[in-house]
């Protein structure tokens, strides 16, 4: 049934809460515009208040209508359609939800609302300029899912609008008008995934929590008070920081977990677009660290915090806009939103920019020249080399931008992104990691007293002589094991072992004065070892799956190739580095059966989300399903079962990583599995699978006649024919009175073990039907031709198939650990750094004393080195 | 001069060190005449070419070679670029599954002999949002 009303009560609640974020924007302007901060004018503070609170209502109306369409399978509404399906779970509805851009937009604003009403309360005497351009943002932000068309003029995309209305050229809407789908597209196989529940609201509240700074660094600016604002600004700032930061770790483990291009990391722009203001809102927060405790940086602390947000937004451009084109894998599709992404953009950019270069002679800066005694100068150092490292990755995503602005001008330009770009981002990147891990460590020993020469010297001597011990003794490691160090991994490892032993040593002192000041030195401990856990994983990590078979196809090419991905014919064994390895056949996903259940061992039925029970399904002694029973699957996923088995010392596991058929994406996607040890990862995946789309081929049915007890061979396989019994009521026969059914019994011996094969015979109403057998794990087919009970023969026809194999690729990641518990500890420090400030409100009017200030995270991210 | 000067200008020669080397490491789209006339004056840069499959009348795909039991790592088809010239190209890992659903193939790699052998494949898939079939709305006129 059409059910447009929904539609029209989150369609009209998008107008609404736009049309509030504009009053709210402006009310608030009014209320501060030509007087000082803290004085306000009462009626527009009032009406402003109002207004973003009937802004919010509006939004949170707006997400349960939506949420209600995707929830109620209301296919009417092209979003539902497009982004889910009946047969999905209610947390993947969650996921769908903010698959589309529109979602995702939601989603972002939901976060300004939360944040703005927490400022509503909590800002005091800011509240009226900082809201003033929160609300600014929700005026830009909720025009882009408006769906409002003047003349030739289209305002934003809206989730709501109808399937009749987005592809009005369907032949079924001349005949019925109210056609509504019965199922809908489904979610992206790839999203279904429970990190891809967490990961984008995640993302978009580090997003949304880099506007409170910002906010605060313009009312700054506009109502001249420098230095007030950074107080609030750095509480915030380390919210974003560690949300921002654990967000695009999760986007990392996802991708390790999901996707199968081998890493966690691969320089997408996509990827780059959150990188790059993560570590300029990490060099802020240095900066308003810095000014903070020693009144230095403060124009650096403003340009930083600014530039962060607008840089936020041009990641919102880049992956929106379409402008990537080709140059992602995953940007979203382009809905014709540019113009207003352009106009969004350029409108914070202008403002700043002018608000900025107008106060820039009036913000106060320090005389004092630093020495390389003064640990701030190590700060500063650190914070120039993070943003150094995003003006890198910055410079290099943003080329698919000059294409486009150079095409607009009227020049074409066939400029693309570097060839390896894992190669091109690693080799600046490495050495962004060598700076930060250097002045992290250097800096934190020096920012806890006052250093000269003798007093620096002896607190660097032990750290820095262990991180050199350290790293001889790895490197010596390393060469044993017969693999390479460049000079830049030993720059790398060196600095990296001086961060972790350096920031160790000061977190133990400061556990002894106050476990709250640490948590820098715990972050900065946190990013050396995601560094170290990079260097090993990515640098080191070692393809195990090399094809050793000896054909080899490339004949025109004298040099090696990649020979990275080995067949494996199911149940035969193949060496792979030190592991036996062998497939042994395809899983489903049952719920409620542990692990995953063999597929021989169901019938499938014409409900693919049903199958029948062949045999007793059980684990240990438990019996789940009885034969016959239906059991529900999951039939998108299929698990290919691996065993590896170690030669020396005979230990076992098994992998089942899995691919999904899917059309709509286009033939099949491959997930990995991944088998966790201390020390490495055993990470693998399915390269390819026969064809699945196609019937098999089977080969011509070959007849035999037996009588009980012969003895044949099928498709190599040794077969006794043992009998002939009636047919049970096995699945799918459906049996009637009256009906006469036999099967034979054929036991096979496999590889590994036997197999009952049973090909039925059936006369009903004097017509013969015939249900033949099949073993996969064999390739064999056996089906019964025919009877003659006089002489005691049987006909049987054979018929046999290719058999079943995968591609697999089998990675080993050394160390990779250390990247995921790095992240933890990171998480953990800026979490301790803002415990620490819970109590500072906003701006005392005095500086703050000495033992106010704390020591500062400076981190990088994962980089995939080589 | 100061300090502060010093830093500054090291700061400007990292960027300008990163910007030309940026430039360097750019790669460019290219048609395979270029690309052949890149390779014949000995210039080994890898290029990016976008291109598509040369269909027959059943839609099907021509000249896709992929034989897994003989080398899983070895697949071959045939590319037609922009201006209609076409190309053999070698991938030295498995077929990508849903190669023959793409309409649109860019190639990065270089030419070496007569052959294209190129290290990555990007497709771009018929995406679902530009689906114009609804599953069952022909079903419901009958």
């Amino acid at each position: 049934m059409l059910n447009t009303l929904i539609g029209d009560v989150g369609h009209l609640s998008v107008i609404l809460a736009f049309v509030a974020a504009t009053v709210a924007a402006y009310s608030y302007y009014m209320a501060a515009r030509g007087r000082a901060l803290g004085d306000t004018d009462a009626g527009w503070m009032k009406l402003g208040r109002g207004a973003f609170i009937v802004h919010s209502v509006a939004v949170l109306a707006v997400i349960v209508s939506l949420f209600g369409i995707i929830h109620g399978h209301r296919y009417e509404y092209y979003y539902a359609w497009s982004h889910s399906s009946n047969h999905l779970p209610i947390y993947y509805m969650i996921s769908c939800f903010w698959e589309g851009q529109e979602g995702s937009f939601l989603l972002w604003i939901f976060w300004h609302v939360c944040l703005g009403l927490i400022l509503m309360r909590s800002a005091k005497r800011w509240e009226a300029p900082v809201m003033a351009i929160f609300a600014g943002v929700q005026l830009f932000l909720t025009s882009m899912i408006l769906g409002i068309v003047l003349g030739d003029l289209k305002i934003g995309s809206s989730p709501f609008i109808l399937l009749r209305d987005f592809m009005p050229d369907l032949p079924v809407w001349q005949t019925n008008p109210n056609f509504v789908p019965t199922d809908g597209t489904g979610l992206n196989a790839l999203l279904q995934n429970y990190w891809m529940v967490i990961h984008p609201p995640t993302l978009f509240l580090g997003f949304a929590l880099t506007l409170v700074p910002f906010a605060y660094a313009v009312a700054g600016l506009w109502k001249g008070e420098f230095s007030a604002w950074t107080r609030p600004a750095l509480r915030w700032s380390l919210w974003g920081g560690l949300i921002l930061g654990v967000g695009i770790v999760m986007g990392a483990y996802w991708a390790y977990e999901t996707l199968n291009f081998g890493g966690y990391w691969n320089w997408d722009p996509v990827e780059n677009a959150v990188y790059i203001p993560w570590l300029v809102l990490v060099a802020s927060i240095h900066g308003l660290i810095l000014w903070q405790r020693s009144k230095l940086a403060l124009r650096t602390s403003f340009v930083l915090v600014i530039a962060t947000f607008l840089l936020i937004l041009y990641a919102t451009f880049l992956t929106r806009s379409g402008v990537l084109g080709n140059a992602s894998v995953h940007s979203f599709t382009d809905l014709g939103l540019s113009g207003q992404l352009m106009i969004y953009l350029a409108a914070f950019v202008v403002l700043s920019i002018v608000l900025l270069v107008s106060r820039w002679k009036k913000i106060p800066i320090s005389e004092k020249e630093l020495t390389t005694y003064n640990p701030e100068l190590w700060v500063f150092v650190g914070a120039t080399v993070l943003c150094l490292g995003a003006f890198q990755v910055l410079f290099t995503t943003s080329i698919p931008v000059y294409n486009a602005f150079l095409g607009f001008i009227g020049i074409k330009s066939n400029l693309a992104l570097p060839a390896d770009q894992i190669a091109h981002y690693s080799k600046f990147q490495l050495w962004l990691g060598v700076g930060v891990a250097f002045c992290s460590g250097l800096a934190q020993l020096m920012w806890w007293q006052k250093n000269d020469r003798s007093s620096l010297s002896s607190t660097l001597t032990v750290p820095a002589m262990l991180s050199l011990l350290g790293g001889a003794l790895v490197i010596l490691l390393v060469q044993y094991n017969g693999k390479k160090m460049e000079l830049s991994y030993i720059a790398l490892l060196t600095t990296a072992l001086f961060g972790v032993l350096a920031n160790l040593s000061m977190v133990f002192t400061l556990l002894r004065r106050k476990v709250s000041l640490s948590g820098g030195g715990v972050a900065h401990i946190g990013i050396a070892l995601m560094l170290l856990g990079v260097l090993a994983s990515s640098g080191y990590s070692n393809v195990i799956s090399q094809n050793t078979s000896g054909l080899l196809y490339s004949r025109e090419f004298d040099q090696t190739t990649n020979q990275d991905n080995v067949l494996l014919w199911r149940n035969d064994v193949t060496r792979m580095d030190k592991y036996d390895v062998r497939y042994t056949g395809q899983y489903f996903d049952v719920p409620g059966v542990p692990g995953y259940v063999d597929k021989q061992q169901l019938y499938r039925t014409a409900d693919e989300y049903k199958a029948l029970a062949r045999s007793d399904i059980k684990r240990g002694d438990k019996v789940y399903y009885k034969a016959g029973d239906t059991l529900e699957i999951l039939p998108e996923n299929t698990y290919y079962r691996v065993e590896y088995q170690d030669r020396e010392n005979k230990s076992q596991f098994t992998l089942y990583p899995r691919a999904q058929v899917n059309e709509q994406m286009g033939g099949l996607l491959a997930s990995p599995d991944v088998k966790v040890f201390l020390d490495h990862d055993i990470y693998s995946h399915i390269s390819a699978v026969p064809p699945i789309d196609q019937e098999k081929d089977w080969s011509e049915v070959k007849e035999h006649v037996l009588s009980i007890g012969d003895t044949i061979f099928l498709n190599d396989y040794f077969a006794v024919f043992r009998g002939v019994e009636p047919a049970k009521q096995t699945a799918g026969l459906g049996l009637a009175k009256g009906d006469l059914a036999i099967q034979a019994d054929f036991l096979v011996s496999g590889e590994k073990k036997q197999y009952h094969m049973h090909p039925v015979f059936v006369v009903r109403n004097r017509l013969i039907g015939r249900v033949p057998d099949e073993a996969e794990d064999l390739g064999l087919r056996l089906s019964f031709l025919n009877v003659e009970p006089q002489e005691g023969k049987f006909t049987f026809g054979v018929s046999t198939t290719q058999k079943d194999y995968i591609i697999l690729k089998a990675v080993e990641k050394p160390f990779i650990n250390l990247l995921w518990s790095g992240t933890l500890l990171m998480a953990l420090g800026f979490g301790m750094a803002i415990y620490k400030r819970r109590r500072e409100t906003e701006a005392p009017a005095v500086p703050a004393p000495e033992a106010g200030a704390r020591p500062r995270p400076v981190m990088p991210r994962p980089k995939a080195v080589a | 001069m100061k300090k502060a000067h010093i830093f500054v200008m090291a700061i400007i020669a990292v960027a300008i060190a990163i910007i030309t080397s940026t430039a360097g490491d750019a790669s460019v789209y290219v048609s395979f005449k270029e690309a052949r006339e890149r390779a014949a004056d000995g210039n080994l840069t890898k290029v990016h070419v976008v291109g598509r499959l040369p269909r027959d009348g059943q839609k099907n795909i021509m000249g896709l070679e992929y034989n897994p039991t003989l080398d899983p790592n070895y697949f071959a088809f045939t590319l037609v670029d922009t201006n209609r010239i076409a190309q053999r190209v070698v991938y030295f890992n498995p077929q990508p599954q849903d190669f023959d659903k793409s309409e649109q193939v860019v190639i990065t790699g270089a030419m070496r002999n007569d052959i294209f052998v190129a290290d990555k494949i990007l497709l771009k898939c018929p995406s679902k949002y530009v689906e114009n079939e609804v599953k069952g709305a022909t079903a419901s006129i009958n």
